[in-house]
């Protein structure tokens, strides 16, 4: 009859949209002040971004060669 | 002359309500039946009703949306990286192909860690799936799917099994054995079933359930034991090509995205979809949360990547370059969420600075586009995986 979607698939959508607009949020300014934090608390313990003494990261360590 | 009608009025049961009724005659799939005035009406108006209920759900529909975008834009009250600006910047980076990981025959698709931060397992697009010890190169086990273009692999929490799958549209587990009288495809266990190819697969927290996404457009969660469906979580309106858990701290929640361009977070016990962002302009082909639990990011076809915060319920950032015009296929955050390294076609993996919003450094070492990518369990390397058939791990 109509091309698109059915009526039981726009209740569908419009139930859906009405539960992700019931979702409780924070402001931005706040949301990024905590990410921050979060980066700020835990960077020294980021090998990748601080570097590791020399000899405690494995895969910068020298391996040794074996002969056979 | 004029033609005239005569009604003739037929005094009967109604063929609908059996009530004694004058009954006009009334066509219905080119049937006819005897309907008494009223239920005539209620027939005539039911058709009525049907479209200007379409319309009804369409504006309501169309409303929502509009709101959601209003809620949103509300908080909107700074970027992150006008935040970020007392943030100290970057140092300079040295970041080298440590290891190069050869063997695959083919395209490298997809690649995980196991948390004992040495192995690794590979996926090809020869059907070959590797398990490499990363510290000396040493492939350990090495099993042929009968497939080709195996897209998903995963390691399992303990250690003891992978599983992986792709154009078979199933997801398969193989226990590792290191008995070399074992052959490994003989322990195969057949756990997910899917109508279209699978994209991507995870175990959750134990070794006993993965979830998986799939080109049939959902995602399901799997008991691997039973091989029993325990959820499925439809909502996408195209194929899924990755998912990513949250930290298990924060929860039973995941993040999928999709060919239909959205990201969506799933709460895994009720199948519910309890966020959704459409911001990309095309594909996303990876998403994968910060190390806190509050925010993922995505990688896409559109050539950018972009940082979703849960908690704020938007998009926050965006890492792009007008120089960059190849897409992103896989993104990983370092230990802190500080740096978000992402792959590209372009063979090249750009290192970007979460909260300021610019690239850090750009590594080159690839000769064909980088399909993979995941840094270790304890964040002192992350590896690479390239249409080039081989891995790279860089620290």
């Amino acid at each position: 009859m109509s091309s698109g979607p059915s009526v039981s698939a726009l209740q569908r959508l419009v139930e859906q949209l009405k539960l992700e607009a019931s979702v409780e949020r924070i402001k931005v300014s706040q949301a990024a002040a905590e990410l921050q934090q979060y980066c700020i608390q835990n960077a020294c313990k980021d090998a990748l971004l601080v570097g590791v003494p020399a000899g405690s990261n494995p895969f910068r360590e020298p391996r040794s060669c074996t002969l056979l | 002359m004029c033609d005239q009608t005569f009604l003739v009025n037929v005094f009967g049961s109604c063929d609908k309500c059996f009530k004694q009724r004058a009954l006009r005659p009334v066509f219905k799939k080119s049937q006819q039946l005897n309907y008494c005035s009223i239920c005539a009406e209620i027939m005539a108006t039911d058709g009525l009703h049907e479209s200007e209920t379409l319309a009804a759900l369409r504006s309501e529909a169309e409303g929502l949306k509009g709101k959601l975008e209003e809620e949103r834009a509300k908080l909107h009250d700074v970027e992150l990286h006008q935040v970020a600006e007392r943030v100290e910047a970057l140092g300079q980076f040295v970041m080298k192909t440590r290891r190069t990981l050869k063997g695959h025959g083919n395209k490298v698709l997809c690649m995980d860690w196991c948390r004992d931060k040495r192995r690794i397992v590979s996926s090809s697009q020869d059907g070959k799936v590797i398990v490499w010890d990363s510290f000396t190169t040493n492939k350990e086990h090495a099993v042929t799917m009968p497939c080709t273009w195996v897209m998903a692999c995963a390691y399992a929490p303990s250690g003891c099994a992978i599983a992986c799958g792709g154009l078979d549209n199933k997801c398969s587990v193989y226990p590792l054995t290191f008995d070399k009288n074992e052959n490994m495809a003989a322990k195969k266990r057949s756990v997910a079933m899917h109508t279209n190819y699978l994209s991507a697969c995870s175990f959750t927290n134990s070794d006993m359930q993965i979830l998986t996404a799939s080109g049939d457009g959902t995602c399901a969660l799997w008991d691997v034991e039973s091989g029993q469906l325990l959820q499925s979580f439809h909502g996408h309106g195209a194929d899924v090509l990755c998912l990513d858990l949250a930290p298990s701290e924060t929860g039973n929640t995941f993040v999928s995205g999709g060919c239909d361009k959205k990201a969506m977070v799933w709460d895994m016990r009720s199948g519910q979809c309890v966020q959704a962002f459409e911001t990309h302009e095309s594909d996303i082909n990876s998403v994968r949360y910060y190390p806190s639990g509050d925010a993922f990011a995505s990688g896409s076809d559109d050539a950018t990547c972009r940082l979703y915060d849960l908690r704020a319920d938007r998009e926050v950032a965006i890492y792009s370059k007008e120089s960059i015009i190849f897409g992103a296929s896989s993104v990983d955050f370092s230990l802190s969420g500080r740096l978000l390294f992402a792959g590209y076609n372009d063979y090249t993996i750009n290192v970007w600075d979460v909260l300021k919003g610019a690239r850090a450094s750009i590594l080159f070492g690839h000769e064909n586009r980088v399909s993979t990518l995941r840094v270790s369990p304890d964040g002192t390397a992350f590896c690479s995986g390239s249409w080039d058939h081989t891995l790279r791990v860089w620290a």
